[in-house]
């Protein structure tokens, strides 16, 4: 009875499956896929080597400097770095006191500690980035109704991390004359920019760095593609601040446990030494 | 029960002897992971996965009750939380990473292991009752670790549990105000997050639980082996403790080092990038996917395109999925062939092989792949040779299979195994 009612049901599942694959077949066959602007000149990220990359990789702190530098010069006029606090800057090479100094250049949201009134004051080690609008309504205002996102995980919340970050920065172009010729209601809508890297390929972030926007006191090369290198790479630490770390305990890890195999295998062996099996 | 010859406990030190008077624990370890427990000599490495679930429980429910003291159950601060977690807490971010990590390797190893009971035909009588209960367990981790992926609170938690509790609108009449009560609103908000994060904790316990009934249906048929023949004399045994403790220490190493090259060196290859963007219900993910466990039954649920004249489409798909994993509730009995193990069923053994490894492999791929053609024609092709293989082929398989001759004993096959003569009968 079991099996009686089971081959019933497994027919039904199954068939209807195939009568639903043969339908679907013939009208994925006769009908020609649909093309879009989308599908056609999206490009994948650039390739993109950090010091921060593979099992070995750390940080690079004169790198995480310059990239800190262009989000406080350029980023940080619409962008938030919401889990990021100007104490974590000591893991950048600055000292105790540079960081001090440095987060009193940010004006941060504070109370009037007369009067009870909303002001702002200079920022504190403690203190967390200070938000560019005061909310979302405002930051839409600003920004051609599109809410520039908080970039703290940036690097992990995009395919591809790092590597989209430098793409997106540093792949604005004009659009393709064959882009406008196969599909000419794609054009790029007014206030909006042309990005190959970005899923819809139109942005409403302006390009926001251009050469030598940035100047930097190691004297490092700062045309665009340097700048969005090092930018993504800053974003890689500001996603995650522990990766180096992580690293370091990872190998003493698998190489404590990569012996503890060997000696379990050899002990393994000793006990079955007299036993077939 | 135990066989005849398993070794009694005999405790020598004064203080175990006076221990087993008062709460014979040490015994009872003894006998069910001890020397006291004898275990078919020829268990390869396919049985090393049931002690590895064990672990990975083990594992989770440390890591989670750690993880648990950090985070905070409210929709306004579950992200910040988690990430307060990976910056802030010592050693946080390894907590997160290991138990993140330690679902999937979770459940590459309750695969592994519920794939090595088709091979071999562990759920054959007697051990249905092992069977019934490994499926319970199998049912609770998921949902377990559904609602674990939601505390996090990111893009892809929100609109998961959006998708999966979807799933019971579709049932008929009372659908909608089901959904609705499951997840106290009309969308998943704060009450559903805290009573996620309530049953994610309490059921791992549960799992325990179960774990505990499916260890103790084990020991009164003892365990199965490869050849499928039954242990029948001492010579076919040798004692859990040292023998397989040695072998499961051995494999427990090995998949150690994988899991902590994932923890330490590649700790988001498994997840979703969407799921480090805060939830956002105004704003829908391109692919909404859930975590790649689920993806064969997610195939199967979305491989439903069209309604069955009154049935929607969208019920069948649940229904299938449902179905895909109630149908191994049935599987003792689907197989009736007098023979368990694969190795004597040379055309069970064909349709396992090439027929259901890549049906699952090819339901694997496309579960987490975008919902547009091909992919949902090859679904279709898949989940329907999944059906198949269970309902159809392996009830008509099992009854019209020419089997090969099983060995004697165990013994038997081992020494020839080895190229020794067959003992002489005993």
């Amino acid at each position: 009875m079991v099996r009686l009612i089971g081959i019933l049901v497994g027919l039904f599942f199954s068939g209807w499956l195939l009568v639903t694959l043969v339908v679907g077949f013939i009208a994925w066959a006769s009908e020609p896929a649909v093309k879009t602007a989308e599908h056609e000149f999206h490009q994948h990220p650039k390739e993109l080597s950090l010091a921060s990359d593979g099992p070995f990789g750390h940080f690079d702190t004169q790198q995480l400097q310059r990239g800190y530098k262009v989000y406080k010069e350029v980023c940080s006029a619409c962008h938030s770095l919401r889990h990021v606090a100007f104490r974590d800057l000591e893991q950048l090479g600055y000292s105790e006191a540079q960081v001090k100094a440095e987060a009193a250049t940010w004006q941060v949201p504070g109370i009037d500690a007369v009067t009870g009134e909303a002001n702002t004051r200079p920022g504190m080690p403690t203190d967390y980035f200070p938000k560019p609008f005061a909310n979302d309504v405002a930051a839409r205002a600003a920004n051609n109704n599109a809410i520039p996102p908080d970039l703290s995980l940036m690097a992990k919340a995009r395919h591809d991390g790092a590597a989209y970050v430098y793409s997106l920065l540093s792949g604005y172009q004009d659009q393709p004359a064959e882009l406008l010729k196969e599909f000419p209601d794609a054009k790029t809508p007014d206030g909006l920019h042309y990005n190959p890297y970005f899923a819809n390929l139109n942005l409403a972030m302006a390009p926001p760095l251009a050469d030598g926007q940035v100047t930097f006191d190691d004297g490092a090369p700062n045309d665009l593609d340097a700048m969005s290198q090092d930018l993504a790479a800053f974003l890689v630490w500001t996603a995650e601040p522990t990766l180096a770390k992580r690293h370091q305990t990872g190998w003493p890890v698998v190489l404590f446990l990569i012996i503890l195999s060997v000696l379990a295998y050899l002990a393994y062996r000793n006990v079955w030494r007299n036993e077939k099996h | 029960m135990s066989f005849p010859w398993a070794k009694h406990y005999q405790p020598t030190n004064p203080f175990m002897r006076w221990m087993d008077e008062k709460l014979p624990l040490p015994r009872f370890v003894y006998n069910a992971i001890g020397s006291g427990y004898p275990v078919p000599r020829n268990l390869n490495y396919w049985w090393n996965f049931g002690v590895l679930a064990g672990f990975c429980l083990v594992l989770q429910i440390i890591t989670g009750v750690i993880l648990a003291m950090h985070y905070a159950p409210n929709a306004l601060v579950a992200f910040d939380s988690t990430e307060h977690i990976m910056r802030d807490v010592n050693w946080g971010w390894m907590m997160r990473y290991a138990h993140a990590n330690g679902a999937s390797a979770f459940f590459v190893v309750v695969y592994t292991h519920i794939f090595r009971g088709f091979l071999f035909s562990s759920y054959k009588a007697p051990r249905e009752m092992i069977w019934l209960l490994g499926v319970v367990i199998f049912l609770l981790m998921m949902a377990t670790a559904f609602m674990g992926y939601v505390l996090p609170w990111g893009q892809m938690s929100f609109w998961g549990a959006k998708v999966i509790t979807g799933l019971f609108g579709a049932i008929p009449l009372v659908g909608e105000p089901l959904q609705v009560w499951l997840l106290g609103g009309f969308a998943p908000d704060n009450a559903a997050l805290n009573r996620f994060f309530s049953l994610h904790f309490l059921l791992p316990f549960v799992i325990a639980g179960v774990v505990i009934l499916h260890i103790w249906a084990l020991h009164i048929p003892g365990s199965s082996n490869p050849t499928g023949v039954e242990v029948k004399t001492e010579s076919d045994t040798v004692p859990f403790h040292p023998y397989y403790t040695a072998k499961d220490g051995f494999g427990l190493a090995v998949f150690l080092v994988i899991y902590a090259a994932f923890v330490f060196f590649m700790p988001n290859a498994l997840g979703h990038p969407d799921n480090y963007i805060p939830a956002n219900p105004l704003s829908t993910p391109a692919h909404i996917v859930p975590e790649w466990y689920f993806w064969p039954f997610y195939a199967i649920l979305r491989a439903f395109t069209f309604d069955f004249f009154f049935i929607p489409a969208k019920l069948l798909g649940v229904l299938a999925m449902f179905a895909a994993i109630l149908v191994w509730f049935f599987l003792p009995w689907l197989d009736t062939s007098p023979v368990r193990s694969a190795r004597y069923r040379p055309l069970l053994r064909k349709f396992i092989w090439f027929g259901f490894v890549p049906c699952m492999a090819a339901l694997f791929y496309l579960g987490g792949a975008p919902a547009e053609e091909p992919f949902v024609m090859f679904s279709q092709l898949a989940a329907a040779y999944y059906f198949a293989h269970f309902l159809i082929i392996l009830p008509i398989v099992s009854m019209v299979e020419k089997t090969k001759p099983l060995p004697n004993s165990i013994t038997e096959a081992v020494l020839s195994k080895h190229g020794d003569a067959p003992a002489a009968a005993e």
